[in-house]
């Protein structure tokens, strides 16, 4: 199979976001960039099918910060080849990311083949005016799936499971070449030691393809971004936790619960 | 009397003594060929820096064996032995010469009245300590030591030769007629037994009790190197060559390495030589298995099966006659012969390898192991999980490294940042003091002293990384170089003239792990800077404190480096009494959070964890409330095990700086 | 301006779920604003008896077909597509859930109208329409304003009331035709979840466990309370990840929505995906080491402290209550 996986970073939330003096876009001076949680599930996805029926693993990815490390990574992991999109994701949106990957892919740097799957993640924490996976299947007329926890092929198709809620998944049948949303792989993202990804910084090349970037008036106005107004409803118990758990036990005598 | 003037069968006695003694040597010699190139095929490692040190290491354990005696039961009965056998392996040597060369003009070792007296005074000796060993053997083995045929068969042989000796002695005695001798005192005591025979009789029974004596000795010598007795052979130079001779403990480099050691060995020939003589080296005695945590616990590991099923498995594969190309039906060192479970719960608590009597290295042979385990990503989730909190944040606890120094924030202290202004003590705080809730609180307190103290210091705030002392031990190599150059660069932007740490896995590390080019600075643990503050009166103390409490020393402080004087110091002279607890000092018992183990879930519900067996030990001394740690994984481990144990109320886990700065509070 | 609203009605099983009731309340909230007809666009197999419950809207689209079990996006965006244009419609909301995910997306795409995510409020300020997200795991809000007032919203679950939606009103009931394709996704079966294990959505007791309660062990603490308690144990993702708890116990926006008595939830954040499953619980006590988490935003009360520590103290307290 040619499994095309596109890779995001995403702003990471272990470090605190504030929002910058013009109050419309996020502070960059403590700003930090990881790989965005799907996107490295759908990365593990792909490895998985490669182990399972054989095939390539391309991972493609826009610049950002520290997006060579997450590169490199996935080549240590054991994607087969890496390309990355010179053009600043951050300032581009989701919906301008998605573009860019979507010529990319139609310009034939990705060749969509007859047995291509193109995984992107389910989604993004910044996804706040479109999603990659979802532009995707439009923009390049393929079929798409999204939240996939699983994918198995059968007969030349895919079987995709879907989540709903509740714990209910749906059973779909995809015709390739598709893009599926992966919301988890069917194991935990692997492990890849320091050392094996230091080796391959050496030993492997990030391709890079050169894409212009979209000529696209952002669709949306941002008018003010703001942090949500901290510890809104909640009463704080403070104390020993001794003193805490009889004030706690207390509440739930009053309200009948024991 | 020559009792080689005899002939087999037409065949002159040197004859026959010089057939035996080639065959012997023989196939000793070819055994010792095959097991020598077995080694060879291991990894290299430099194991011959310090000769000189080495000699009188080797010389003081091997002749005085301390380890020994570290277990009463054997101690003396095992010294006297050897001791017995290096008189009989003289004597044996001398006879031997003297029978294969009739022509040298010395006499045997019986006909000298001094040997005879050696001889005859230690294989007395030796009897009883075999009797005594077999006694410990059959009526009260400890556990862990492996009752095999071949160590029960090696006893009766080292029997057989004390009392051929002892019966020869009786016969030449009769044969010379005498009367009994003080030279000889238990040849003449058995002689009377057999007072009727002839004196051409007793000759020729003592020329057959010489020869059965040496065809047992040749006999033993072929025996030895497919016993586990390969220990009389390989262990004095498992001593000369052990690593802690010329090297700190706590550093897992392999010197001399030529190849990339970060992968570990996926087969025995990827283990080092020296790693692979422990096999050999081994006497299946399970001190080590007795000191294990784990292997208390009940977790899958044994140290010594380790060393033994490496053994085993080099022998198998390295010596087979014909060696399956394919490599098919080839048990895997990592899965087949040892498990990974087994791997994964050794502590690194180093109690293993302080006790065992060869010197062999358990822990160095498990990262090994680990290693590859780790280069497959065979993890386990939880430490997954932490080695990319630490590959991508420096720390295990998946905080931002803006975070590591919030603890100060709330201290209303000012502390200095070592990268902008000169210090005298650099203080390498390290994850658990920083991040961990439960232990900011003693960090803040712990800057409290020292501040209060004069002491000048400072941090290297959010530059600080995880120091990588678990995560080597996890077997991570790749991701320890990574943070070791990730704090060598913050450190060579500090101004600094001793380092000061909170964790004693850091303080190992730094201490012994991290290459300072000619630039080492001392490093100090928290307790040793406490003591010295304390000793020089620079701390301001209000009160004496009053009551009982026990120290419980941390592996990677005590036994790993040594310092056990320091902190209690430190507790008496705040005025406490020290109750020592049965394990103490380099015998300490682990808490079971080293090598990364608090990072790691236990699969399966255990009798009893390392840190409750711990706590009741502690209990179990009575009147003794307060259980004094040094070490902040300490805290965590122990303050759980008091919920677990029952013993919450009785028993509180109280950091050393808790107890100063309550010391100071007027 | 007055321009029509369509509701992508969810339901999953013959039964409406709470975000189409939200959807609906916020359609109308914006139609008293703005002025125009909201329509609930219902589709699916043997659906047609859900369209008397939809009386909050003007009208309702019902395409019920036997071939329109849980369709895939390539079905339900031309459809839409055909709707806006049909209905001069500005506005589209869709269900911020898992069954609806990525049709606002794809719709956006190809009718090139702004796409809203994550959408947690809506006012008309100055005769535009002003919508509020929620973005990086519930850690900024962000307000945005549709230009001319078209666009596609995906609504957050929970954020609106699904009272607001709710009428006794029979609505007009309008049948359109599926434009015809041949699907590449086709929707095979369900795959039901694990139902040997105890429901949680029945409980009124929840004790719920995070990545802060740290071990497997102590989830056992936890199970300690719940019993004493009368309740059961239920978790976030990262919990049931480590299979430190069955699928069955997980709660959000996978995972189960709960909405019991007490909430007790030790070491969870609060991320929206999580938020989702559970926000409609009576009362929510949350403990967390970090006095920032979001779960102290929604909870009723909060402690900023170590769960593993509080757990054991608070069953004690509780079984020396009990007696």
């Amino acid at each position: 199979m040619n499994l095309i996986v596109l890779l995001k970073m995403v702003p990471d939330t272990v470090e605190e976001l504030n929002v910058a003096s013009d109050g419309k876009s996020l502070d960059s001076e403590y700003l930090r960039f990881k790989l965005n949680d799907p996107d490295e599930h759908a990365l593990e996805e792909a490895l998985l099918l490669k182990e399972r029926v054989g095939g390539k693993v391309t991972v493609v990815a826009l610049d950002a910060p520290e997006v060579d490390d997450v590169l490199f990574m996935a080549l240590a992991k054991g994607a087969d080849r890496a390309v990355k999109i010179p053009a600043d994701q951050a300032s581009l949106g989701t919906v301008a990311t998605a573009r860019m990957f979507a010529t990319f892919l139609a310009s034939g740097g990705g060749q969509i083949t007859p047995d291509t799957l193109v995984l992107p993640g389910s989604q993004a924490i910044d996804d706040l005016e479109g999603e990659v996976a979802a532009y995707l299947g439009e923009a390049l007329s393929l079929p798409y799936v999204g939240v996939v926890s699983s994918v198995s092929p059968v007969n030349g198709k895919v079987v995709v499971l879907k989540e709903f809620s509740g714990g209910m998944r749906g059973e779909y049948e995809v015709t390739l070449p598709a893009v599926l949303g992966i919301q988890s792989a069917e194991k935990p993202p692997r492990y890849v030691p320091v050392a094996k990804v230091r080796a391959v910084m050496k030993s492997a090349k990030i391709e890079t393809a050169d894409i212009a970037p979209p000529e696209l008036a952002k669709a949306l106005v941002v008018e003010r971004m703001y942090k949500p107004e901290a510890a809104g409803r909640a009463q704080m118990l403070e104390g020993t936790p001794e003193d805490i758990a009889a004030r706690i036990a207390g509440l739930l005598t009053e309200r009948g619960i024991i | 009397m020559d009792p080689i003037r005899i002939s087999v069968y037409g065949l002159p006695g040197v004859g026959v003594l010089w057939f035996l003694t080639l065959v012997a040597f023989g196939v000793f010699g070819w055994r010792a060929w095959q097991l020598i190139g077995l080694l060879r095929r291991g990894r290299h490692e430099n194991r011959f820096d310090q000769i000189g040190r080495r000699t009188w290491h080797a010389v003081k354990n091997v002749l005085l064996q301390p380890r020994i005696f570290g277990e009463q039961s054997i101690g003396l009965a095992h010294f006297l032995t050897f001791w017995g056998f290096m008189v009989y392996a003289t004597c044996f040597n001398w006879a031997l010469l003297r029978g294969l060369f009739p022509m040298l003009p010395i006499p045997y070792p019986d006909e000298v009245k001094v040997a005879v007296l050696f001889l005859e005074v230690f294989s007395v000796l030796v009897l009883v300590s075999l009797a005594a060993a077999l006694a410990r053997r059959l009526f009260y083995a400890p556990p862990h030591l492996h009752l095999s045929f071949d160590a029960n068969f090696i006893l009766a042989l080292i029997a057989l030769l004390m009392l051929t000796m002892l019966f020869g002695s009786a016969f030449r005695n009769v044969a010379e007629g005498s009367r009994g001798t003080a030279w000889a005192p238990f040849g003449s005591l058995l002689a009377p037994a057999f007072a009727g025979l002839t004196p051409v009789t007793a000759r020729a029974w003592a020329t057959a009790m010489w020869w059965l004596h040496m065809i047992i000795v040749l006999g033993f010598f072929v025996y030895l190197p497919y016993s586990k007795h390969l220990h009389l052979l390989a262990a004095p130079f498992n001593v000369f060559f052990s690593g802690a001779v010329t090297r700190p403990l706590g550093d897992l480099t392999v010197p001399g390495a030529q190849e990339d050691m970060a992968s570990g060995a996926s087969r025995w020939e990827e283990l080092t030589w020296k790693q692979l003589l422990s096999g050999f080296s081994c006497a299946e005695c399970g001190r080590c298995d007795r000191a294990c945590p784990a292997t208390a616990s009940g977790y899958p590991l044994e140290p010594q099966q380790i060393i033994q099923k490496i053994k085993t498995h080099a022998m198998q594969q390295g010596l087979a006659r014909t060696r399956d190309a394919s490599g098919n039906g080839t048990p895997k060192l990592i899965g087949d012969v040892i498990t990974e479970s087994e791997l994964w719960a050794c502590t690194t608590c180093m109690a293993c390898m302080t006790r065992c009597a060869v010197w062999n290295e358990q822990i160095p042979i498990i990262v090994t192991l680990r290693r590859q385990l780790v280069s497959q990503g065979a993890v386990e989730r939880t430490v997954q999980d932490m080695l990319a909190n630490l590959t991508r944040y420096g720390n295990s606890f998946g905080k931002s490294d803006r975070m590591r120094a919030r603890w100060v924030q709330s201290s209303g202290l000012k502390i200095k940042d070592a990268r902008k202004e000169p210090v005298e003590y650099l203080w390498f705080v390290g994850d658990y003091a920083s991040y961990d809730p439960r232990c900011e609180e003693v960090t803040r307190k712990t800057a409290r002293i020292f501040a209060q103290a004069g002491l000048d210091f400072g941090l290297l705030y959010e530059a600080e990384r995880n120091a990588g002392n678990d995560v080597r031990r996890v077997g991570e190599e790749g991701l320890f170089e990574m943070l070791k150059e990730k704090n060598l660069q913050a450190l060579a932007k500090a101004q600094y003239r001793a380092i000061v740490t909170t964790d004693p896995h850091t303080f190992n590390t730094l201490k012994n792990e991290y290459p300072w080019n000619g630039n080492r600075v001392p490093v100090k643990h928290y307790t040793e800077v406490l003591d010295e503050l304390l000793q020089a009166g620079r701390v301001p103390l209000k009160k004496k404190l009053t009551g009982r409490v026990t120290y419980h020393d941390p592996c990677y402080l005590g036994r790993y480096n040594g310092i056990y004087d320091s902190p209690r110091r430190v507790l008496r002279a705040l005025g406490l009494e020290i109750v020592e607890m049965p394990r103490t000092r380099d015998r300490s018992y682990c808490c079971g959070a080293g090598g990364g183990r608090i990072w790691m879930e236990d699969k399966e519900k255990l009798p009893e964890r390392p840190a409750e067996n711990r706590i009741r030990e502690a209990a179990a001394l009575g009147d003794v409330p307060t259980f004094v740690v040094a070490c902040p994984k300490d805290i965590a481990m122990f303050r759980d095990a008091l919920k677990t144990t029952g013993t919450e109320g009785r028993i509180a886990v109280r950091d050393i700086a808790e107890l100063v700065a309550d010391a100071m509070e007027g | 301006m007055s321009a029509a609203i369509l509701v992508l009605v969810e339901h999953l099983k013959g039964t409406l779920a709470d975000i189409t009731f939200e959807m609906l309340g916020v359609g109308r909230q914006i139609a008293a604003a703005q002025g125009g007809q909201v329509h609930a666009v219902l589709l699916g197999k043997d659906v047609n008896a859900l369209a008397a419950r939809l009386g909050a809207a003007d009208s309702v689209l019902l395409a019920d077909e036997p071939n329109l079990e849980q369709p895939s996006a390539e079905v339900i965006v031309p459809l839409l597509q055909q709707l806006m244009a049909q209905k001069q419609a500005s506005l589209v909301l869709l269900g911020g859930t898992n069954a609806s995910f990525g049709l606002g997306g794809q719709l956006s795409a190809r009718m090139k109208v702004p796409f809203v995510n994550f959408c947690k409020g809506a006012r008309v300020e100055g005769g535009s329409l002003v919508l509020t997200s929620q973005l990086f795991g519930g850690k900024i809000l962000s307000d945005v304003k549709l230009a001319d007032g078209k666009g596609i919203v995906s609504v957050y679950p929970g954020a609106f009331p699904a009272e607001a939606g709710r009428s006794d009103k029979t609505p007009p009931v309008e049948k359109v035709a599926v434009p015809p394709g041949s699907p590449k996704v086709v929707f095979k079966r369900f795959v039901e979840p694990d139902t040997s294990d105890v429901d949680i959505t029945k409980q009124s007791v929840l004790v719920a466990v995070g990545r802060g309660i740290q071990s497997q062990d102590n989830v056992q603490l936890a199970e300690e309370l719940a019993q004493s308690l009368g309740g059961v144990v239920c978790a976030s993702r990262p919990v049931i990840d480590q299979g430190w708890l069955p699928l069955s116990r997980q709660v959000g926006k996978s995972g189960m929505t709960v909405k019991p008595r007490l909430y007790l939830a030790f070491g969870i954040s609060g991320a929206p995906e999580h938020w989702d499953g559970m926000q409609s619980s009576e009362c929510i006590i949350s403990v967390n080491t970090d006095p920032k988490a979001p779960i102290f935003d929604g909870s009723h009360y909060g402690v900023v402290g170590d769960a593993v520590e509080l757990i054991p103290l608070l069953t004690d307290r509780i079984k020396a209550k009990k007696g």
